[in-house]
C-alpha cells in the first residue's frame, strides 16, 4: 500500500514543482518544433504541442501547460483549456495521423476551462470531437497523466493506446472540490471526497482505467526531475516499441477495444433481439 | 392521412395518462416559466409545453417515444441492462433501488428500435427524472449498444439527451463513458451510419462533451439549456453574472452549433423528413 492518502496524492499531483509539459519535452525530446494556433480562431497556450524527435524518431507530442509562475499561469490559464486548445491538439493529431508520427500526450490540468467565451465557441463540442477523433487514430497514442487528470478537459487528451500514470498523479471525473460540491453541496469535504472517488494512480490501475503506474522519487516527481524523466523515458520507450507491432487499423481496433470494455461488466447483458 | 393518425394518438395518450391517474383533467397546473395556469388536460395535450407561453416542460423517456414513434413500432432494445456500484459508493445502491421503484426505470436512458412515418431508427432517451440523466457505466453502455445495433443493421441513431452529465457516484469509470460513447458514434458514423442528436432541457457536461455534440445533425429543444459548465460554476469562475439566454437553445443557435430548434409537437415530421432523406440509413 501507499503511504500516502489519496488526499495528500492530490497535493502532492498538484505541487508546482513538479515537471510539466514543457518540461518533458526539453528532457525527453530533440529538436521540438511548436505549432500554434486552431486555425480558426486563436491560439491557447494551455495546450502545448508540436513536432519534435523522440529517440530520433519523429512524433507529435501534445500537453497541457500551467506555466511556472504568475505571468506564465496567467498567459497558459493555469492549465484549463478553451476550445482552441482542443481544436489545436485535433489539427495536430490529425497532422501527426497523415505524416504517420505516433502521439505522445502529458495530461496535467484541472480541468476544462468554465468560461462563458468559453462555452459560447463549443467547449462540450471541441472535447467531444476530440475524443471521437482520439478514437478512430491509425497511429500509435500513448498518453501520460504527469498531475492532475481533471474530467472530461483532461479526458480529451486521454483516449490513448496506452495511458500511464505517474506514481502519485490523480484522475478523476471531477476535482474532489467540484465532487463535493456537487453531491454533498459542501466543498470543504474535499477531503472525504478524494477517499471515496477512487482517483489515485494504483485504484485506476486496479479498475482498468490506466494501463502502467510509473515510479516516482521518494516524495515526489518534484524531488528529483532527472530521476522522472529516466522512469518516463523508460516507459515511453518499451510502450512505442509494443505499438509498433500494431499496423494503422489494428491500432484504432485495440483503442476502441479497450475503452469500450470500460464498465461494461454489467449484469445481465441483455441478449433479447426483436 | 397523418394528421388523422396524430389526433388519434394524442387522445389516447390523454385518455391513457388519465386512466393511470397520472391526469385530473380539470386540476389547474402552473407553468414554471410564466406561471399562467392552465388544466392538466391542456398541458397533456399541448406534449407538456406551457399553452400560454410555449414554456417545454421535460417529459419522461417513454411518453417521449410514444410522442414521436409510428403506433405499435416500439420495441424496447436492452431492457435489462441495470447500472454498476464500481465505486462502491455509500448509499448508491439505496439511491438506484429506490428511483427504480420510482420511476420503473433501471436507469437514465431507454433504448428502442421503432419506425417514425414508415422510417426504421434506433433511438436512446435519457430521462432527467433518474439522478438529472447523469451519464454512468449503464447510459454509457447503453448508447454504445444502441449505436452498435444501429452500425449492425444499417439503421439510423436518434438519441434524444438530457443530462446534468457523468455520473459523480460512479466516479471515473462515468467518465470513461464519454469516450466510449464518443468512439462508438464516430465508428458508427465512419461506416456511413446517420446520427442525428436531439438535444433536450438541460444537455450539459460530459453528455454535451461527447455523444450529444457529434450529430450529423445537431437539433434542440426550444429554451433548452445547453453547455459544458454549468451556469452557476460559470458565475462563480468569472465573478459576473450571465447574461439572459446564455447557453439556451436559441443562443446555440446563433452561435452555429445546431442545425435548428424543434418545437415538441413538430419532433415526429421532422425526424420523419430527415429519416426520409437518408434512405437506407444514410447510406447511398
Amino acid at each position: 500500500m501507499s503511504k500516502y492518502s489519496p488526499e495528500e496524492k492530490v497535493k502532492i499531483a498538484r505541487n508546482p514543482g513538479r515537471p510539466g509539459t514543457a518540461d518533458f519535452i526539453d528532457a525527453l525530446f530533440t529538436d521540438f518544433f511548436e505549432q500554434r494556433g486552431d486555425r480558426l480562431s486563436r491560439e491557447d497556450g494551455s495546450i502545448l504541442g508540436g513536432i519534435a524527435r523522440f529517440h530520433g524518431r519523429p512524433v507529435t507530442v501534445i500537453g497541457h501547460r500551467k506555466g511556472k509562475n504568475l505571468e506564465e499561469n496567467l498567459r497558459c490559464n493555469f492549465g484549463m483549456p478553451g476550445p482552441e486548445g482542443y481544436r489545436k491538439a485535433q489539427r495536430l493529431m490529425k497532422q501527426a495521423e497523415k505524416f504517420g508520427r505516433p502521439i505522445i500526450t502529458f495530461v496535467d490540468t484541472p480541468g476544462a476551462y468554465p468560461g462563458k467565451e468559453a462555452e459560447e465557441r463549443g467547449q462540450g463540442e471541441a472535447i467531444a470531437q476530440c475524443l471521437a477523433l482520439m478514437s478512430s487514430l491509425t497511429v500509435p497514442v500513448i498518453a501520460v497523466v504527469t498531475g492532475e487528470g481533471g474530467s472530461g478537459g483532461a479526458l480529451a487528451l486521454a483516449v490513448a493506446n496506452r495511458v500511464l500514470m505517474l506514481e502519485h498523479a490523480v484522475y478523476s471525473v471531477l476535482s474532489p472540490e467540484g465532487f463535493a460540491s456537487i453531491l454533498w453541496k459542501d466543498s470543504s469535504r474535499s477531503g472525504e471526497a478524494c477517499e471515496v472517488m477512487k482517483l489515485t494512480a494504483q485504484d485506476l490501475r486496479r479498475g482498468g482505467i490506466v494501463q502502467g503506474v510509473l515510479r516516482e522519487p521518494e516524495g515526489g516527481a518534484h524531488n528529483d526531475w532527472q530521476a522522472t524523466f529516466r522512469t518516463v523515458d523508460a516507459a515511453l520507450r518499451k510502450e512505442l516499441a509494443g505499438l509498433d507491432k500494431l499496423k494503422g487499423p489494428a491500432l484504432a481496433q485495440q483503442r476502441y477495444q479497450m475503452f469500450r470494455a470500460m464498465g461494461q461488466g454489467l449484469p445481465p447483458a441483455g441478449k433479447e433481439e426483436p | 392521412m397523418n394528421g388523422l393518425f396524430r389526433q388519434r394518438r394524442d387522445r389516447l395518450l390523454t385518455y391513457q395518462a388519465m386512466r393511470e391517474g397520472k391526469l385530473t383533467p380539470s386540476r389547474r397546473i402552473a407553468c414554471p416559466a410564466c406561471g399562467a395556469e392552465s388544466t392538466a388536460l391542456d398541458w397533456n395535450r399541448n406534449y407538456q409545453v406551457c399553452p400560454k407561453c410555449g414554456h417545454h416542460n421535460p417529459v419522461e423517456a417513454y411518453y417521449r417515444l410514444s410522442m414521436i414513434l409510428d403506433p405499435g413500432s416500439f420495441q424496447e432494445l436492452e431492457e435489462k441492462l441495470s447500472p454498476a456500484d464500481p465505486l462502491e459508493f455509500p448509499g448508491y445502491p439505496q439511491k438506484l433501488k429506490a428511483l427504480e421503484e420510482d420511476t420503473g426505470l433501471r436507469d437514465a436512458a431507454v433504448a428502442a428500435v421503432g419506425m417514425v412515418e414508415d422510417h426504421k431508427a434506433v433511438f436512446v432517451v435519457l430521462d432527467s427524472r433518474f439522478l438529472m440523466g447523469s451519464m454512468g457505466t449503464a447510459v454509457g453502455e447503453k448508447v454504445t449498444r444502441a449505436a452498435e445495433y444501429a452500425e449492425k443493421r444499417k439503421l439510423p441513431l436518434v438519441i434524444f439527451a438530457a443530462s446534468g452529465g457523468a455520473r459523480m457516484q460512479e466516479g471515473i469509470f462515468s467518465l470513461m463513458q464519454m469516450a466510449k460513447t464518443a468512439a462508438a458514434i464516430r465508428h458508427f458514423q465512419d461506416r456511413g451510419g446517420l446520427y442525428i442528436s436531439c438535444l433536450t432541457h438541460p444537455t450539459t457536461g460530459g453528455v454535451t462533451a461527447s455523444f450529444a455534440s457529434l450529430g450529423d445533425i445537431m437539433l434542440a429543444e426550444p429554451g433548452a439549456l445547453i453547455g459544458f459548465a454549468g451556469p452557476r460554476v460559470i458565475e462563480q469562475t468569472i465573478g459576473e453574472k450571465l447574461p439572459e439566454g446564455f447557453q439556451r437553445s436559441e443562443y446555440l443557435l446563433d452561435h452555429g452549433f445546431l442545425d435548428q430548434i424543434v418545437p415538441r409537437d413538430q419532433w415526429r415530421s421532422v425526424l420523419g423528413r430527415l429519416l426520409a432523406l437518408h434512405e437506407k440509413g444514410g447510406r447511398a
